[in-house]
């Protein structure tokens, strides 16, 4: 029989949500249940002189209406859980809602409960607020100025953090044969999952027992945070993350309304829902990105790159979000390098306030950014120097034989086959083909590019103790137990909380293997703080290389205790029983073995168990890695630009993508494909526009754009495979892959394609009109 | 108190018959009234298509359609696509080919798809992606959606089906 694992088995979550038996937090209904409407700041940054609900209380069906003051004393404000030491930080935490200040448009003054949605709507246009504008400052680059307007009275110049990791003296860069330098612009980016975000409340006055069900990726850290804002203690706080539909990030922080409607459901002793519009979500729910980096770069003439120097200056938005100090720092400084061997590296990063939503992570979180300036920096330098972008990459790429590599940044990548995911690239795409047919193109009038991305990422964060070190108010290991249960079906637990992810199947597929039991047999659960002991969720590409390491190490555990009980009942030694398929056999003698179930049955009842062995059939494992994890590949983006309007169309895109061990290709290439889509999106289309009196124009799907389906071409996905050698899986993370490769690829092939009109940077999204505009003025320089 | 409208409609095969506001839109209807919480909303600007549903037939944004508009009129919604037999050839598909992930958008699409196989039966790949042009997934890139619907075309062309076979409503 074929493994089970790498192999393209349909999901097992899937029937449900094809026949609409899903259930997400907007799908819930409880007794008594009344809806929640938050009224939001029409301004970025304003006083609050008065808010009168007194309209909107007499609305019929309206149950309630709170403003920042009704709620003092009743929760506290929202903290930050990324903390990171050695960089002055000033953390501002998220009031409940706003009272004195908003300090960005879409800011909750105040929350209507009623009857139902609708009523709800008509009671906030009740609400009569009094605002003081005062002047807004949405960049980060003019926060930092003396005399831009100050978010919060005791952060000088909007300045809530500066890092500074290594140093590299003037000389390197004086001295060096080739310097190139680029200032590029990572824009802000707004996740839209297709679920926005919800919750619903359920009080117990009898028990003070609280219920929330709500859109999250990580609810054990809703738990750990909303306990404290609700001082609600851990045991009688129970979070479910029911279906979620999408996260990207978004999904992790800890935001306030969830925490509102908690609270509320206490005071009035009545569930409470509240449904974010899509408009709310714009607004109200963390962005990604933002980060102005200058990048500078020193290497020889023949190709080698010497010393990198980054400069990163980021949008933290109006209040410190749960990973936001993390994301521009650690998640970015970190991997500045790349996958090259640069022997110096330097980053300093400025995070700011600003009249704008808070950022947090997105999809890649730092590690795109990361990979975007290195990406971009490397074809400047391989322009400059005269040297096909390809050559100078293969110079430079860590080689084989360095691995466990210590990079620059001081981190320590596991393992890799660089040159071998771009040789695969290569030969899937034909590299010298294409720059013949580049070249009679352009004869014609066609403007074809090519863009590469070699890129390396850092996922799976791990140990604990050096995210105690960077400050992070968690650990970063993982749980899982393994419930054999006496009719020999299986219950798996983890901690990881899935949101699209297919993790349902794959863990299921883990154990099905390593028990030797049909996958029918076995069924995850996830998302519930009762269930689930601990854990701390699903992001950064964590749940496979850190959770499911701990599924298999649980799995190992029952299959230990099994051998014993099987050892038992077959009157031999453990080391005499074979464990295959399910079946534990006595070495040498078929005739005498057991089945899993048979065991499983055996250690339930419990009537004839070994010496020491406790009844029951059940493993739990802890798995703090050792290290993180580098998932690596080569990206090549081919596009044609057209002169007349600017429109860049994608002609081909090839990924290969390692990412160690593949635990369902099916899986994984679904993975690959939707993060390529949004790294695309990033690059062409996707950003979010304030005016510079912080409202946010691209507020809504009409003004943000989404990519379709009719904007790709098929996807040209395959994989290399070097385990890692961090977890007992080889596991090595695969959600974030496509958005930190892809945005350097496609930027890379439109500013080739561009290279006759001599353009030499863009910033994203590469918008037709920007394209347009940058033809015309190299045009107009001929 | 507003004032109350009376609808009644065919949904999946079953009469309903309310009294609600007359600006209750149908998602709100299907959703709240009627508990067919299958179809999802994900957007308040007719972008998304997590709504869709089958109107007498054809695809439309139930957020963009009040209830008594679809008075007298026989709805399909994700709910009614399966019947006793099995899934529907466009849920097997999309099982199949990995068309969903997070599975939120996936009954809109699923029924926009429908609406594309009942125009046009063997639609080319371009043809498909042109036809989702209504729906967003933020999820799986499309490709696998591309793939989803293809394979859906075969099956209902190998089965010798003209129009897509729905539920128990359309027959019924
Ligand atoms: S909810 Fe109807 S189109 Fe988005
Ligand atoms: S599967 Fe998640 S939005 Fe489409």
């Amino acid at each position: 029989m074929a493994s089970l694992i790498g192999s393209a088995v349909r999901r097992k979550e899937d029937p449900r949500l094809l026949t609409g038996n899903g259930c997400f937090t907007d799908d819930i209904k409880l007794t008594g249940m009344v809806h929640a409407a938050f009224l939001r700041s029409p301004h970025a940054h304003a006083r609050i002189i008065r808010v009168d609900t007194e309209k909107a209380r007499s609305l019929p069906g309206v149950t309630a209406v709170f403003t920042g003051l009704d709620l003092a004393g009743k929760m506290k404000a929202v903290p930050a859980m990324w903390f990171l030491p050695g960089c002055d930080l000033k953390p501002k935490d998220r009031p409940a809602l706003a009272t004195d200040k908003v300090r960005y448009a879409g800011e909750a003054v105040a929350v209507v409960i009623a009857e139902n949605r609708y009523v709800a709507r008509d009671a906030l246009d009740l609400i009569e607020v009094d605002y003081e504008v005062l002047p807004a400052v949405v960049s980060q680059e003019l926060a930092m100025q003396d005399d831009a307007a100050l978010l919060h009275d005791d952060v000088p110049n909007n300045l809530a953090l500066l890092w500074k990791a290594g140093e590299i003296p003037d000389e390197v860069f004086a001295d060096a044969e080739v310097v190139v330098k680029q200032r590029l612009y990572n824009q802000r980016v707004i996740p839209s999952p297709m679920e926005t975000r919800g919750a619903v409340a359920q009080y117990n006055p009898g028990s003070g027992e609280m219920t929330l069900w709500c859109t999250s990726q990580n609810p054990h850290i809703h738990r750990l945070i909303y306990a404290d804002v609700l001082g609600i203690p851990e045991t009688k706080l129970r979070i479910i993350a029911p279906d979620v539909g999408g996260g990207f990030g978004a999904k992790i922080a800890t935001y306030t309304e969830e925490a509102v409607v908690a609270c509320i459901a206490r005071e009035i002793q009545k569930p409470v829902k509240w449904v974010e519009e899509r408009k709310e979500h714009f607004m109200a729910t963390s962005h990604g990105r933002d980060e102005v980096l200058e990048v500078e770069l020193a290497g020889t003439k023949d190709g080698r790159i010497t010393a990198l120097r980054v400069t990163n200056t980021a949008n933290l938005g109006a209040y410190l979000s749960t990973f936001g100090a993390g994301c521009p720092t650690i998640d970015f400084g970190l991997m500045v390098t790349g996958a090259y061997a640069i022997p110096q590296a330097a980053v300093v990063t400025y995070g700011v306030y600003t009249n704008t939503t808070p950022t947090d992570a997105y999809r890649g979180a730092g590690k795109p950014e990361a990979t975007y300036q290195i990406e971009r920096a490397i074809d400047l330098f391989a322009d400059k120097i005269g040297m096909d972008p390809v050559e100078v990459r293969r110079i430079n790429l860590v080689p084989n034989d360095a691995f466990p590599y210590n990079s620059a940044m001081g981190v320590t990548y596991d393992s890799g086959d660089y040159q071998k995911a771009l040789d695969k690239a290569l030969e899937i795409f034909d590299y010298e083909a294409f720059r013949e047919e580049q070249k009679e193109q352009r004869q014609k009038g066609k403007y074809l590019g090519v863009g590469f991305s070699t890129y390396v990422e850092l996922c799976g964060f791990g140990p604990s103790a050096v995210a105690g070190a960077i400050g992070f108010q968690g650990g970063v290991w993982e749980n899982s137990t393994v419930r054999v249960h006496p009719g020999g079906t299986v219950t798996v637990f983890t901690g990881t909380s899935p949101h699209g992810q297919g993790t349902a199947t794959t863990f299921c597929q883990i154990v099905a293997e390593k028990l030797g039991v049909p996958l029918s047999d076995v069924e995850l659960v996830s998302g519930d703080t009762q269930s689930v002991s601990m854990g701390w969720g699903t992001y950064g590409s964590r749940a496979t290389a850190v959770g499911g390491a701990a599924v298999s190490l649980a799995t190992d555990r029952v299959i230990e205790k099994a051998r014993k009980i099987a050892a038992h009942e077959l009157e031999t030694t453990v080391d005499q029983i074979e464990f295959i398929a399910g079946q534990f056999t006595v070495k040498g003698d078929l005739s005498r073995s057991r089945t899993i179930q048979q065991i499983a049955r055996s250690a339930n009842y419990a009537w004839n168990l070994p010496e020491g062995v406790e009844p029951a059939l059940e493993g739990q494992s802890f798995f703090d890695p050792s290290n993180f994890v580098y998932p690596f590949g080569t990206h090549i983006c081919v596009v044609e630009v057209d002169e007349g309007t600017g429109e860049v169309e994608i002609k081909r895109y090839i990924a290969v993508d390692d990412v160690g061990r593949v635990i369902n290709p099916l899986l994984a290439e679904g993975q690959v494909h939707g993060g390529i889509a949004q790294g695309v999106g990033q690059a062409l289309w996707e950003g979010a526009v304030y005016t510079e009196q912080g409202q946010l124009q691209s507020g809504t799907f009409m003004d943000y754009t989404m990519p379709k389906a009719r904007f790709f071409p098929p996807i040209e996905s395959a994989f290399t495979e070097t385990l890692s050698p961090v977890n007992p899986l080889g596991a090595k993370g695969i959600g974030e892959t496509g958005t930190t490769a892809a945005p350097p690829a496609v930027v890379n092939a439109v500013m080739d394609a561009l290279k006759p009109f001599g353009v030499a940077a863009l910033d994203m999204p590469l918008t037709p009109e920007k394209v347009w505009r940058a033809i015309r003025s190299g045009r107009d320089k001929e | 108190m507003a004032h109350q409208a009376e609808v009644s409609m065919k949904v999946n095969g079953a009469e309903s018959k309310s009294v609600i506001e007359p600006r209750m839109l149908l998602v709100h209807y299907l959703r709240e009234e009627l508990n067919l919480t299958g179809t999802h909303i994900g957007c308040d600007t007719s972008q998304c298509g997590a709504c869709t549903v089958l109107l007498d037939g054809d695809p439309v944004k139930s957020c963009t359609v009040l209830a008594v508009q679809a008075n007298g009129k026989s709805i399909t919604t994700v709910e009614g696509l399966a019947s006793k037999e099995g899934l529907h050839p466009i849920q097997m598909s999309f099982w199949e080919k990995h068309g969903l992930q997070c599975g939120f958008c996936t009954p809109g699409v699923m029924i926009a798809a429908i609406g594309l196989l009942n125009e046009n039966p063997d639609p080319s790949e371009e043809e498909i992606r042109l036809a989702l042009e209504g729906v967003i997934c933020r999820c799986t890139g499309y490709q696998f959606i591309v793939d989803a619907v293809k394979h859906a075309a075969q099956t209902l062309r190998e089965a010798g089906e003209t129009k897509v076979a729905m539920a128990d409503s359309m027959k019924a």
